[in-house]
């Protein structure tokens, strides 16, 4: 599962030389060109090099500034602590493990994400299934006006939404978050289903219904697991979408129900007092995100990509 | 494979079958369209409705709302900052995904390089705007950028270390309105004129300093030392240069006559300085107000001016690399041969680019502009993190001020809903991108 939707390393084409030969260029015929072909390279690698390097420090502040205490963080910037790694100790995280407030949005993103990410597929699967291989009348049009509805904003849903909460008993309380996300999923849920359900080879489908599986046993022991991959990339996108959320609880939430983002955005409006908070807050919400990043990158990005399109 | 053959039989049990499959398919879509229809697609349209109706809901105003839009000064803002955001933003990141998918693809390292690009993607807005707020920082020993900024400026034109410095009263230095120090009495060639100075903290002294001295002025010279007045640990006198006392290397001095600048001397490590070849006559000595300068403090990243181009660049640390990424998912599916092709009939790197790379990729750079426009459209988190509550009102976009008017003090959920329908029809003509495209690729 580590291969990226990116190419492979390039190690793969020509075999090289010696270690330190670069992979051979196509011929060249005037003699400065290998020179110059080798300096622009040389060139790209610097300049790529520089842009990583813009890349990773922000993240690398806010690291570095979770491991500060209050008082080097408000004197001194995070990167004196490249020379004294004396100042760098975890009793930030100690802090914030200790801090009720903190804990339970934790647990409240937990408890908002999982099960959206589970409705969101199911849900999902069974409609991109039955739009991709049943019939009931207006099928198509159906499905077009779900794909039209995809990049309806959630801005736009806020405000009709929470009054219907408010009448229903769900504003302010995980469920309602958690409706509201798998709703405004659904769109680019059940387009993405839809289209990897319907490259299901037919007679795959027609072989289990002639042996006399019901509808149900087809989309449980044919549909699902054919359908992994996408399944697997949806998952992970619809997971972080939701993990990343703050507007939508920023509303929906009362204090009691509000996940992480809800709680340090709270705290932004003391920024600069506060970084010894702050900052191992965000590294704790961002290294869940992150660690699954790493962990499944190719679904990720393959997740990611397709569904850019919301 | 064989295919199903119609079964025998009567038609009675058949369209019962069709209806049994009828009823399964609908109960399959159902707990997607029931909660699309609750909660999507009737709060669209009661959005639509709510805008013809003033703040309270009960009077129905017409078009009001949305004339509002462009009268009140505030969502003008947010329009105008919306228009930005939407120009700028899918600009800059289809142009940097293109060069680095281009140049990415020359170095061995291509894969750790994407990773790390499109890492930004799994954080959430809000820890990036964290993480944004601490780089834009202004003070430039807190906020990383300010501190590269500042360094790079000093690097260029120099520091002025000794922002505090000043001479005691009545040792012979006067204050003139600029800021400058100059000598009260008349000076002529032959003078040695020693300038002592105080208010410099030991740990601002620099490194090079060096014990103060002076030599004997030749008969067309003033010398002299600049140096700090002051003996560490006491005992020192004021005005005279003690054993202990340093010279005030880097400083600025100048020969002053009738009000024109006839000489410019630097001090040395021992503060020492030497105007020479002046012409018989009264001269002032002065040290210029530059060398007192409060030091160079950054840029106001978040202030009124640049906090939008600052939360650009957030934005841009976030989604370059998915520019990129699928940028060069487009670029590994042309032609090779073309570009080869071109290479060897001599084509420069720059031609191929130019004539053959991009248009070739044109239909993946609209899909990605595309995307990106939506994406745009939509950024709340990453303002209302980032810009400092003072700032707020000059950063909003669209999203940000119809938080603003509808929950955020304004209550005023007619104008709120208006403007939740200008932000759908903003989009609507990238949804129908979206859906021809989908169509097209159905076919």
């Amino acid at each position: 599962m580590s291969a990226t939707a990116t190419p492979a390393p390039s190690k793969s084409p020509a075999p090289t030389s010696g270690p330190n030969t670069p992979a051979p260029p196509p011929p060249c015929r005037a003699p400065g060109g290998r020179l110059r072909r080798w300096l622009g390279n040389g060139l790209v690698q610097a300049f790529l090099a520089v842009v990583g390097l813009v890349w990773i420090t922000p993240v690398a502040g806010l690291l570095l500034s979770s491991l500060r205490s209050a008082d080097d963080s408000a004197s001194s910037g995070w990167w004196t602590a490249l020379n004294a790694p004396g100042q760098l100790s975890l009793d930030n995280y100690t802090a914030l493990l200790a801090n009720a407030g903190i804990t339970r949005a934790f647990w409240n993103t937990v408890l908002i994400s999982v099960p959206t990410t589970v409705l969101v597929v199911g849900i999902a699967a069974l409609a991109g299934y039955a739009f991709a291989w049943l019939e009931f009348p207006g099928r198509d049009w159906i499905f077009l006006a779900v794909v039209a509805l995809l990049v309806v904003p959630v801005q736009v849903g806020l405000l009709p939404v929470a009054k219907l909460f408010g009448q229903l008993g769900l504003f302010g309380t995980i469920p309602g978050v958690v409706l509201f996300h798998v709703a405004y999923g659904l769109p680019f849920a059940v387009f993405l289903l839809r289209n990897y359900f319907a490259d299901i080879p037919r007679e795959m489908l027609e072989a289990a219904r002639m042996d006399g599986g019901g509808e149900w046993r087809i989309f449980t022991r044919l549909v699902l697991p054919v359908g992994r991959p996408a399944i697997a990339s949806l998952a992970i996108f619809q997971f972080l979408w939701v993990w990343n959320d703050m507007l939508v609880a920023l509303l929906f939430a009362d204090s009691s129900s509000q996940p992480l983002t809800v709680e340090l955005q709270s705290q932004v409006r003391q920024f600069g007092s506060n970084i010894d908070v702050l900052a191992p807050g965000a590294f704790l919400s961002l290294i869940v995100p992150v660690v699954v990043f790493f962990a499944f990158q190719r679904h990720f990005v393959q997740g990611v990509m397709a569904g850019s399109v919301k | 494979m064989t295919t199903l053959t119609t079964p025998v039989g009567a038609a009675s049990p058949r369209r019962r079958a069709q209806r049994r499959r009828r009823t399964i398919a609908v109960a399959f879509v159902l707990p997607a369209l029931l909660l699309l229809g609750a909660l999507v697609v009737y709060p669209v349209l009661f959005s639509v409705g709510r805008s013809f109706f003033d703040a309270s809901g009960s009077r129905f105003v017409g078009g009001e709302n949305y004339a509002e839009m462009f009268r009140d000064p505030a969502t003008l803002t947010a329009i105008r900052n919306s228009a930005i955001w939407v120009v700028v933003a899918p600009t800059l990141l289809t142009g940097l995904g293109l060069i680095l998918a281009v140049l990415v693809e020359k170095v061995r390292w291509a894969t750790a390089f994407k990773l790390l690009l499109f890492m930004p993607m799994a954080v959430s807005f809000l820890a990036a705007g964290i993480i944004f707020r601490l780089a834009y920082e202004e003070d430039p020993d807190k906020g990383v950028l300010n501190a590269a900024v500042v360094g790079v400026h000093d690097a260029f034109t120099g520091t002025s270390s000794y922002p505090a410095a000043r001479p005691r009263d009545d040792q012979g230095l006067r204050k003139t309105p600029d800021g400058s120090y100059g000598t009260a009495a008349a000076v002529s060639p032959g003078r040695t004129v020693d300038l002592g100075l105080v208010g410099v903290s030991p740990k601002d002294m620099p490194a090079e300093a060096k014990p103060a001295s002076t030599a004997k002025a030749g008969a067309d010279e003033v010398r002299g030392a600049v140096y700090l007045d002051f003996t560490p640990g006491g005992g020192g006198r004021p005005g005279a240069i003690d054993p202990a006392e340093r010279g005030l290397p880097g400083l600025t001095v100048e020969a002053v006559r009738d009000g024109r600048t006839v000489a410019t001397s630097t001090t040395a490590a021992d503060g020492s300085y030497r105007f020479a070849g002046l012409t018989d006559g009264s001269y002032t000595v002065r040290l210029p107000a530059a060398n007192f300068a409060p030091p160079y403090e950054g840029v106001s990243w978040l202030g009124p001016a640049l906090v939008t181009p600052a939360i650009i660049g957030a934005y841009l640390w976030i989604w370059t690399g998915f520019a990129m990424v699928l940028i060069g998912a487009g670029l590994s599916s042309l032609p090779r041969d073309a570009l080869e092709a071109a290479r060897m009939d001599g084509a420069s790197e720059w031609q191929v680019f130019r004539r053959i790379t991009v248009p070739l990729l044109a239909p993946v750079l609209t899909v990605v502009f595309v995307t990106l426009v939506i994406n745009v459209m939509k950024v709340f988190d990453l303002i209302y993190i980032i810009a400092p509550g003072p700032v707020q009102e000059d950063a909003t976009v669209l999203a940000t001020q119809m938080w603003l008017v509808s929950f955020g003090g304004g209550n005023d959920q007619g104008l709120g809903s208006a403007l939740g329908v200008l932000l759908l029809l903003l989009v609507i003509p990238a949804m129908v991108f979206n859906v021809r495209r989908f169509r097209r690729s159905q076919s």
